[in-house]
């Protein structure tokens, strides 16, 4: 098989070591470069810019300055209409900060259950796609199996698939008294109301136990909501869009372990089979430890992919304010509110918040490549 | 040995029902959307999971294709022929651009390379959700707010595109373009004649890629018009969900509509999956 190139799992997975690597194997390459062709480095110059100039104008003015603007407007109350340089607009300092961060009111309840109920998400969804993935290509990688092909098309299919198209689908499927709930009818379950039900599914859980008074300590407020709020757990308009996204991105990440495994040996697996090695013990101890660089590459595309939940929130979102997530709450407040300061402050705290995760991440990949 | 035997048989017989299970749950939406899409509307609302419709309904796909009756709220045909332009346009303008820059990156000894390739690496960790604003914002400074320009251009260049063509034409032998230039070929005709053939498999990549990312997108064309005249078929079916009808549910024209969104991309995808794999996975792990 040949090996084609593609993205340096090193750099989608953010580690500053790959980074540092090909940067020295660049310059390995422009030293032998500059030894043999004497005669072509006035031509490449001119050439080299000419060729990324398209795409460095792009990046630059829809990008770079785009970016830049919007840290302006996030210290304005610009709302929209006018030029964000008009007179109209004044500057506000940090306030927009301070109105989501540190001082009370509707802002700050607003973006910490947005917080809450992302984190509650990417709680769920990121465990669960990885498993789903994980388990599906274990399988579907069974030398034996008839029909590979097929069952491989079937589980990535819903990836292939718009957002909105997927969430319409959804939308229908769980219904009040949609195909879902009768489904679950069947094996005598009565299902919630999904879409419109605010219920985080810890507080109902509880409830069922008979806890109905939450504890004292629990009032206290952090980010605008008490902890007992923190605590409810995803309500059940949540539950879809966690079952909508564990669904539509296994299939992505169950073809990146798929490649992965094609890189285990037959000899290796088929020696431990030899020694008696039960499936399980196989899998944890031969095919777990091969597949360790993809299993950190799929959490990392999880975690960063899942604080961007949007799209399915815009169709969601009216049925429940539960689902709201940061980048829809800076949408929404932006362009429904006419708040673009509030909004693009939110939005540069969302960004802060991945880059805060994608640095973890790097850490935690740093030690595990130097163990 | 034939009591192992037996033993192994029956857990194969166990992990392809429970495979064959999971393949069903897995397209189990799909094939309900179609059933459903073809229903009349009270029918689609009551009998969700049947998946024989009868009677037979084609009002939804034919308001969808625009046959018969009034295109009305919902201009179906229009938002198609939207995305397919849109999508077409970014797409071409990606492929090109983005291998271009991706050749120079690879190929081409010009000062301040590495000060570009850094820019696009750091472009590359930006996540697109907190995009919206500053984009809204740009092409509103630049007039191009609600208007084609303004959907297509800021989203000509991909930076995971360039990065992914430096990587392929990172494997072309060298050897191959200082042939061409003994022979007194300029950069752009060796890049052009010589080089871009050799990187086919990434081409046809970045072309599913940008196809798919265009016909797909939701968020940035929400943002950049206002205009029911400029909706795709993401942005218009999703306005009618969120209540642009005027009248009931009307789930089968919208499951129509959902399926007519997903086609084309799927079947893009599903006749060009082999070159996926092989370049955007295999590599992608392997490194």
């Amino acid at each position: 098989m040949t090996t084609l190139p593609g993205p340096d799992p090193d750099l989608l997975a953010g580690t500053a070591a790959g980074a540092r690597r090909s940067r020295r194997h660049r310059l390995g390459r422009r030293l032998v470069g500059r030894g043999r062709g004497n005669g072509a480095t006035a031509g490449q110059n001119v050439g080299g810019w000419l060729f990324v100039s398209p795409a460095l104008g792009i990046l630059m003015v829809f990008l770079v300055v785009p970016i830049c603007l919007a840290i302006y407007v996030s210290f304005t109350d610009w709302s929209g209409v006018t030029s964000p340089f008009a007179s109209t607009v004044h500057g506000v300092g940090f306030s927009n900060y301070a109105s989501l961060l540190t001082q009370p009111g509707l802002s700050q309840q607003l973006f910490g259950t947005s917080l809450r109920d992302n984190l509650y998400y990417v709680l769920f969804v990121v465990p669960l796609q990885t498993a789903l993935a994980l388990w599906l290509a274990v399988v579907v990688n069974n030398r034996f199996l008839r029909g590979r092909g097929l069952f491989r098309l079937a589980f990535y299919f819903p990836s292939v698939t718009s957002s909105v198209a997927i969430t319409t689908v959804f939308i229908f499927l769980f219904q009040g008294s949609g195909a879902v709930n009768k489904v679950l009818r069947v094996f005598g379950i009565t299902g919630p109301n999904w879409l419109y039900d605010s219920r985080g599914i810890f507080s109902v859980a509880l409830n069922n136990l008979g806890v109905h008074n939450p504890p004292a300590w629990s009032g206290h407020l952090f980010l605008g909501i008490s902890l007992w709020q923190w605590l409810a757990g995803p309500s059940f308009g949540m539950c879809v869009l966690i079952i909508l996204a564990t669904w539509t991105t296994s299939g992505t990440f169950m073809l990146l372990f798929l490649a992965a495994l094609q890189g285990v040996s037959p000899e290796v697996e088929e020696a431990s089979e030899i020694d008696g090695a039960s499936s399980w013990q196989r899998f944890r101890h031969v095919t777990l430890p091969m597949l360790r660089p993809a299993l950190v590459l799929v959490l990392t595309l999880g975690f960063i992919g899942t604080w961007q939940v949007f799209d399915q929130v815009t169709l969601v979102g009216p049925y429940n304010q539960t689902t709201y997530t940061p980048a829809y709450l800076s949408y929404y407040v932006s362009f429904q509110d006419n708040q673009f300061g509030q909004g693009a402050a939110i939005a540069f705290l969302l960004f802060a918040l991945i880059v805060i995760v994608t640095l973890i991440q790097r850490r935690l990949v740093k030690e595990d490549l130097t163990q | 040995m034939s009591h192992r035997h037996h033993r192994s048989t029956r857990r194969k017989v166990l992990s392809y029902v429970l495979l064959v299970a999971f393949a069903l749950v897995f397209l189990a939406p799909f094939l309900l959307q179609l059933a459903n899409s073809l229903k009349t509307d009270g029918n689609a609302t009551a009998n969700e999971l049947s998946l024989v419709p009868h009677p037979v309904s084609l009002a939804g796909w034919q308001q969808v294709l625009g046959i018969g009756s009034a295109a009305g709220v919902a201009d179906f045909p229009r938002w198609l022929m939207n995305s397919l332009v849109v999508s077409l346009l970014i797409t071409v303008g990606r492929v090109f651009l983005d291998s271009l820059a991706g050749y120079a990156l690879a190929r081409l000894h010009f000062r301040g390379r590495r000060l570009v390739f850094g820019l696009v690496v750091a472009t590359l960790m930006v996540p697109s959700v907190t995009l919206l604003i500053p984009q809204f914002l740009i092409i509103k400074q630049l007039g191009i707010f609600n208007s084609y320009p303004g959907m297509i251009l800021p989203m000509l260049i991909d930076a995971t595109g360039i990065y992914l063509m430096r990587q392929f034409f990172l494997q072309v032998p060298v050897a191959l373009e200082e042939a061409a230039r003994i022979d007194g070929a300029g950069t752009f005709t060796t890049y052009w004649r010589v080089v871009l053939p050799m990187v086919r498999p990434g081409l046809i990549t970045l072309t599913i890629l940008s196809f798919q990312a265009a016909w797909n997108q939701y968020a940035f064309f929400l943002v950049a018009t206002v205009s029911p005249q400029y909706f795709t078929l993401t942005t218009g079916l999703a306005n009618i969900v969120d209540g642009g009808l005027s009248a009931g549910n009307q789930f089968p024209l919208k499951l129509a509509a959902a399926m007519l969104t997903t086609v084309p991309v799927a079947v893009l995808f599903f006749v060009f999956q082999r070159y996926l794999r092989a370049s955007r996975f295999d590599a992608a792990v392997k490194g």
